[in-house]
């Protein structure tokens, strides 16, 4: 793969190692202590089915090199959209003015860093001709239209992403990687007299678009998302307001993993726990989660959408125990905050394009199993809430205040789901509510890989997961 | 090189592109590309911490043969890349529906003036000097209050650029902008609590910009307010968002009338075309060629000429927003809407900040929003809410962890008041927005 990414990012534009290696010694000139090289090239595209029509088709290609120099805390910062000696050159003498000049290190020789395939390094683009991308459309929304007749607005769309990454650093990293992304969207808009709902569900992957017609639980997987749609709006057709207030509620598995994604995910992010501001500063070792709850960061998954290779310093991903049986364990980090730390990346290095400075994110991250049956932890409660679907959420990682806001749930009454109540945002503080988590289900499951994080300005793709869980207390947004 | 040069430049390029697709087979098309450059600086502690060059630009294409689209673009600005865009672009409109509603703007609704707007003030792009202000910035907000006990930095971006727009009805043309920033978040701590809360400042021009010390005091004053936060009891209470945060109630509404969520029935104001809204004392206008406001263009992304429009009349939906596409979905016209609203200013009151304190009497100050709990569809409306509990017009305490909810139906008509202190650094320019009453929850 490496020689094949060189070919494409490096030889095609007139480079070579060599040339790497003397831009990194340009970068050496001055007194900096680290610095890399990010080549990029990526190819996007989607499809949109609307109205019953195919009504859009885009393209976007992308292609650059980012070089970033580092002194102590200092960053230095320049790219180009141009892949050549010269704009390299050019790039590397803006980057490294971070630092003065007369540089006290040498560079290491670039060596290969062996890398273990997540995901097949095939194009998605290509490997489906575009009439069959087509056909995948129109049969979902066929089959939309065939479960719900007299329905006016169904939207499917699909895209793929394939890009190819190459980072050379002083430290002498050399990787490559290259990352398929596809993903399938259904939307639909149902109405019922002055009322409408819309429901959607989509799933995705380091995949080629054949995984959205593959078999799942005997049938074709656009159709279980298609039915996942079609539900989620018949079922808020039926909504009353939500409860308001303080009170029990139960998140059901996968995505609601959302949950760990806003409480303590971006909390645990070296970045924030070096400069102190994070509410886990410093907490290593304590008791941060009650007892029973385990999460984890997990870039090695097979072909999940929060998956990498390598992360983009070039450092391979792991599997990351961020809280063990409540007790905080470690930060994710990446080269520049592990070194100020004084420990060892862990593969969360990422940045949107070679043309944003990486920094600690997340991968997969999800909470692992526990003991009880869904089912009893539902019978658990007397009034509550339980909450199987999300939308987005944003956390304050100083202050710990975190919300999610729910696309699907339902009331607990004398433990049982009755009523779906509508959509309501959930606060909470993060080291609070993870230490009200009183039943952890035996059903963990990761999303259907459709996570996008934000992150200063920044987007990559996330993955997230958990068992059914019983939280005591949390704070409900409702109505009523 | 001059701004002006490098315009004609692109316009070149545009034009070449524009020709590529009619050579290639398109009936119609359109380009529209960026140049900017800039610096993003930012200080920690005292000390410099990033400092970055950006230089971004990008090309996009739609192409129409006969009534089929397809779209592509591209960040790589080479030949081969360019001539590689228009083919994709070409190639897909193959693949798409025939769409009796696709295609250009009508010809006689585009711009043919393009007065001077005023957005352009270079400067000269220097890391040092920007970073002496976000230093002297963050130093004044350390300064201000022993309960700053950490710092999550302070930033000045500089921004220089510009966009041009052609299609193959005959509009090339493109104008330079600038922008500066500059920004502070600050963390302060007391009795065991932490909290951050930032400030910041925007303009085209960078000798607009308020200064260091306003900005680091204003980031203090505001993380030091929130020590010791609580959460209030559940249930309803009169809410004023202020003006930092109240502009994102009208974002909702410019979702809500916009031509792409009416054709798609996703709307709570659909057919609400002249309904009353608003209180009737409430009007919105749309003011796109306003000198050197952030929003402001004389032409939209599809080149339709902007112009001032009376949005909101006496509380009443006058105008929805439409596009090209989406206004021929429902059978109306354009308005000039593709890409967003231009400087929309909300009227006002007429009281300050602290009267409008006063006429709440109790209630809830909220000064920060969380999440995205907002349902286009329904109008159902569901936020994280953090500032502070207000009794007699007085502020008591701060307040975290809370949910403000309630449907946009009846926030809309339940504005009581809007201040006539503006914030001004974004495309809606309002004051803070009483609300008579909304679902609050906490304990």
């Amino acid at each position: 793969m490496l020689n094949n990414v060189k070919t494409h990012l490096l030889s095609d534009s007139g480079l070579d190692l060599t040339s790497l290696e003397k831009a990194l010694g340009q970068i050496y000139h001055h007194d900096n202590d680290y610095a890399d090289l990010y080549f990029q090239s990526s190819q996007h595209e989607s499809w949109v089915l609307e109205d019953g029509i195919i009504k859009e088709g885009s393209y976007n290609i992308e292609r650059g090199v980012g070089v970033r120099a580092i002194s102590g805390e200092k960053t230095g910062f320049a790219y180009s959209d141009e892949i050549s000696e010269q704009a390299l050159l050019n790039a590397c003498k803006a980057a490294r003015t971070i630092a003065p000049e007369g540089g006290k290190h040498h560079v290491a020789g670039l060596q290969a860093t062996s890398v273990e395939a997540r995901y097949k390094a095939n194009n998605p683009l290509l490997a489906m001709e575009d009439a069959e991308k087509i056909a995948l459309l129109r049969a979902a929304d066929s089959y939309i239209r065939a479960k719900e007749p007299g329905i006016n607005q169904v939207v499917v769309s699909l895209s793929g992403v394939y890009e190819e990454i190459l980072v050379a650093a002083t430290d002498g990293t050399l990787a490559a990687d290259i990352r398929p992304l596809v993903r399938l969207n259904c939307s639909v808009l149902i109405e019922k007299g002055e009322r409408r709902e819309r429901g959607s569900a989509g799933a995705g992957g380091r995949h080629a678009y054949s995984f959205f017609s593959a078999d799942k639980d005997g049938r074709p997987y656009y159709e279980v998302l298609a039915d996942e749609a079609l539900h989620m709006a018949r079922v808020n057709m039926e909504a009353v307001a939500s409860p308001a207030g303080a009170m029990p509620v139960v998140l059901g598995n996968g995505w609601p993993g959302v949950l760990l994604h806003e409480a303590v995910g971006h909390g645990l992010e070296g970045d924030f726990n070096r400069k102190g501001a994070s509410t886990f500063s410093g907490r290593i070792g304590e008791r941060v989660a009650a007892k029973g709850v385990t999460v984890v960061d997990d870039g090695t998954m097979h072909d999940r959408r929060g998956s990498l290779s390598v992360d983009d310093e070039g450092t391979p991903t792991q599997h990351n125990v961020l809280i063990e049986d409540g007790i905080l364990k470690g930060y994710m980090q990446d080269k520049m905050n592990a070194r100020l730390m004084g420990v060892k990346p862990t593969g969360n290095g990422r940045r949107e394009s070679f043309a944003h400075l990486p920094m600690p994110r997340m991968t997969n991250t999800y909470m692992m199993a526990g003991s009880h049956d869904p089912q009893e932890i539902i019978a658990s409660i007397d009034k509550g809430i339980y909450a199987p679907n999300f939308a987005g959420g944003q956390v304050d990682i100083t202050s710990g205040k975190f919300v999610f806001s729910s696309a699907e749930a339902y009331l607990i009454e004398n433990g049982k789901i009755t009523a779906p109540v509508k959509g309501a945002t959930l606060i909470g503080n993060g080291p609070e509510v993870m230490q009200k988590i009183s039943m952890i289900g035996n059903d963990v499951a990761l999303d259907r890989g459709v996570g996008v994080c934000g992150k200063d300005g920044q987007s990559v793709p996330v993955g997230v997961g958990q068992p059914t869980l019983k939280v005591d207390e949390l704070t409900v947004g409702g109505t009523a | 090189m001059q701004i002006e040069k490098q315009i004609a430049q692109i316009q070149n390029i545009v034009d070449d592109v524009l020709k590529m697709a009619l050579s290639k087979g398109a009936t119609q098309a359109e380009a529209s590309m960026s140049k900017v450059q800039g610096i993003a600086v930012s200080s920690r502690m005292g000390d410099v911490e990033n400092v970055e060059f950006n230089n971004d630009g990008g090309l996009g294409i739609s192409v129409y043969v006969g009534k089929h689209k397809g779209s592509a673009s591209t960040a790589d600005l080479s030949k081969e890349a360019l001539a590689l865009t228009v083919a994709k672009a070409v190639d897909i409109a193959r693949y798409t529906s025939e769409d009796p509603c696709t295609g250009l703007a009508d010809e006689d609704l585009i711009a043919t003036e393009f007065p001077d707007l005023d957005l352009y003030h270079p400067t000269v792009l220097d890391p040092k000097k920007g970073i002496e202000l976000a230093i002297e910035t963050e130093r004044a907000a350390m300064a201000y209050d022993a309960r700053i006990t950490n710092s999550d930095g302070a930033s000045y971006n500089a921004n220089m650029g510009m966009r041009v727009y052609g299609n193959t009805h005959g509009i090339n043309t493109g104008y330079p902008s600038s922008r500066y920033s500059l920004s502070c978040m600050m963390i302060g701590a007391q009795d065991g609590d932490m909290q951050r809360d930032y400030a910041y400042t925007v303009d085209r021009q960078a000798h607009k910009l308020k200064t260091p010390l306003e900005v680091g005091q204003e980031a203090a004053e505001a993380t030091v307010s929130r020590l010791g936060a609580r959460k209030i009891a559940t249930g309803k209470v009169p809410v004023l968002l202020h003006r930092d945060v109240s502009s994102s109630l009208f974002g909702h509404y410019v979702s809500a009338i916009s031509g792409g969520s009416l054709y798609r029935r996703s709307s709570f104001l659909l057919d609400k075309l002249g309904h009353q809204v608003f209180p009737e004392w409430l009007n919105i206008e749309e003011k796109p060629h306003l000198k050197g406001a952030l929003a402001s263009s004389s032409f939209d992304a599809e080149g339709v000429a902007t112009k001032d429009m009376t949005i909101v009349e006496n509380g009443c939906l006058a105008h929805y927003l439409y596009t090209t596409y989406s206004a021929r979905k429902l059978g109306v016209v354009s308005n000039g809407h593709a890409g967003g609203i231009h400087n929309w200013i909300i009227g006002d009151t007429g009281q300050s900040d602290a009267e409008l304190l006063k006429t709440m009497g109790t209630g809830l100050l909220v000064t920060e929003l969380m999440g995205q709990g907002v349902n286009t569809v329904t109008g159902d409306y569901s936020r994280g809410a953090a500032g502070f509990w207000v009794e007699n017009g007085v502020i008591q305490y701060p307040v975290h962890e809370v949910t403000i909810a309630g449907n946009l139906s009846d926030m809309f008509a339940n504005i009581q008041a809007i201040g006539a202190e503006r914030d001004v650094r974004g495309g809606v320019q309002t004051g803070s927005v009483l609300l008579s009453e909304m679902r609050v929850a906490g304990n």
